[in-house]
């Protein structure tokens, strides 16, 4: 029994509004583009593994601002040492979702380690990260995903979800209109207006 | 022959003085003096990595943030950040400065480095990383401010290659 990655994605957008927002490749990326994309979003479109180093770096860098990082379970399977940076500084801006459907979707649904025992949630936490938990309903997520924005302390939410993928209208494949580039200047020019306000 | 805390001294005050907030590091016997430096600081950010290629991760977080930052870090990591230099810095031009102290090269009594060594330059030639060697102490300040110009000029990846004579001291 687990949810659709974009029902999750839905009910917590409207909370996504006022974040830095960090995604990994592929699905999260296109599906979120498909509810809205905001200038506070940038989509890691490659480099698996760094979205939550991003994130990390963002949140030490920027106290004021609430980091958001959605994550995947591939990705974090790629840097599990980047779990225990995140970890040993835990800045309490940041809030980390990992979405975990126990496959890399994007390059055709290879299972992943967390279908065969590795449970994300318990490394983070053994990797320091103070509040962990892992949910598989979307009331349940949007609950733990205020929560943790709510109580200052860094979070990992592993939101165990669907391998499915359903491409949003205008895209093939992963490919969205949204140009990487275009993207990442618009990214940081929002951040950098941020900052001056 | 220990490792020169005149030159470590003479490199972070350059990081300083061009408004470097933030270093990311995984220590190695070259860096050890550079590192405690950015501890001791209340003004740096320092970020004691697992693995130096969430370096390259923080840095562009550093760089949408506001902060400019370094990476501190042997060739060896290096070459164990090379995914996210290509396609994370590089695909989405990041400004990157790379401190990489040089090991295996001529002077290297460790063996263990010296593959490491001879592949060092070829690598960042491939990746079209342009870099200088850093030998002398009193070209620090200039090759670190000229790193960072050209570092956000381009929005690329730029590496200082911290040498031999530099890092040690002179017996």
């Amino acid at each position: 029994m687990s949810m659709r990655r974009l029902d999750a994605l839905s009910a917590i957008y409207d909370d996504l509004e006022p974040c830095a927002v960090v995604t990994i490749m592929g699905a999260v990326a296109a599906e979120l583009q498909s509810l809205g994309h905001r200038p506070g979003h940038f989509y890691l479109q490659h480099a698996m593994g760094l979205a939550s180093s991003m994130g990390l770096g963002i949140a030490l860098c920027r106290p004021e601002l609430g980091v958001v990082v959605l994550d995947g379970d591939g990705s974090v399977l790629m840097n599990m040492g980047g779990l225990s940076t995140m970890g040993r500084y835990r800045p309490g801006n940041l809030t980390h979702v990992i979405f975990d459907n126990e496959s890399l979707l994007s390059v055709g649904g290879f299972p992943t380690a967390t279908s065969a025992g590795t449970d994300l949630a318990a490394v983070a936490a053994a990797s320091g990260v103070p509040r962990t938990t892992t949910v598989a309903t979307v009331s349940d997520f949007a609950a733990a995903f205020r929560e943790a924005r709510a109580c200052g302390e860094l979070t990992t939410i592993v939101a165990k979800v669907d391998a499915h993928y359903e491409p949003p209208a205008r895209t093939m494949g992963f490919v969205t209109e949204l140009g990487l580039l275009e993207n990442r200047f618009q990214f940081a020019r929002h951040l950098r207006d941020r900052a001056d306000t | 022959m220990p490792v020169s805390v005149d030159s470590s001294r003479t490199v972070y005050d350059a990081l300083r003085a061009n408004g470097v907030g933030l270093m990311s590091a995984l220590p190695e016997t070259w860096l050890v003096h550079l590192i405690r430096m950015a501890e001791e600081d209340p003004e740096m950010i320092l970020v004691r990595l697992a693995k130096e290629e969430e370096g390259v991760g923080i840095s562009a977080g550093a760089h949408f943030a506001g902060t400019k930052s370094a990476m501190l870090m042997q060739n060896h990591g290096f070459l164990a950040s090379i995914n996210g230099i290509v396609s994370g810095a590089q695909l989405f031009r990041i400004p990157l400065l790379m401190l990489i102290s040089d090991r295996g090269t001529f002077g290297e009594p460790d063996p263990w480095q010296t593959e490491g060594g001879l592949v060092t330059e070829h690598v960042l030639r491939a990746l079209r990383i342009p870099f200088a060697r850093v030998d002398a102490r009193a070209d620090c300040a200039l090759h670190v401010g000229e790193a960072l110009t050209l570092a956000h000029a381009s929005n690329r990846p730029v590496a200082l290659l911290l040498g031999r004579p530099l890092m040690w001291e002179a017996a």
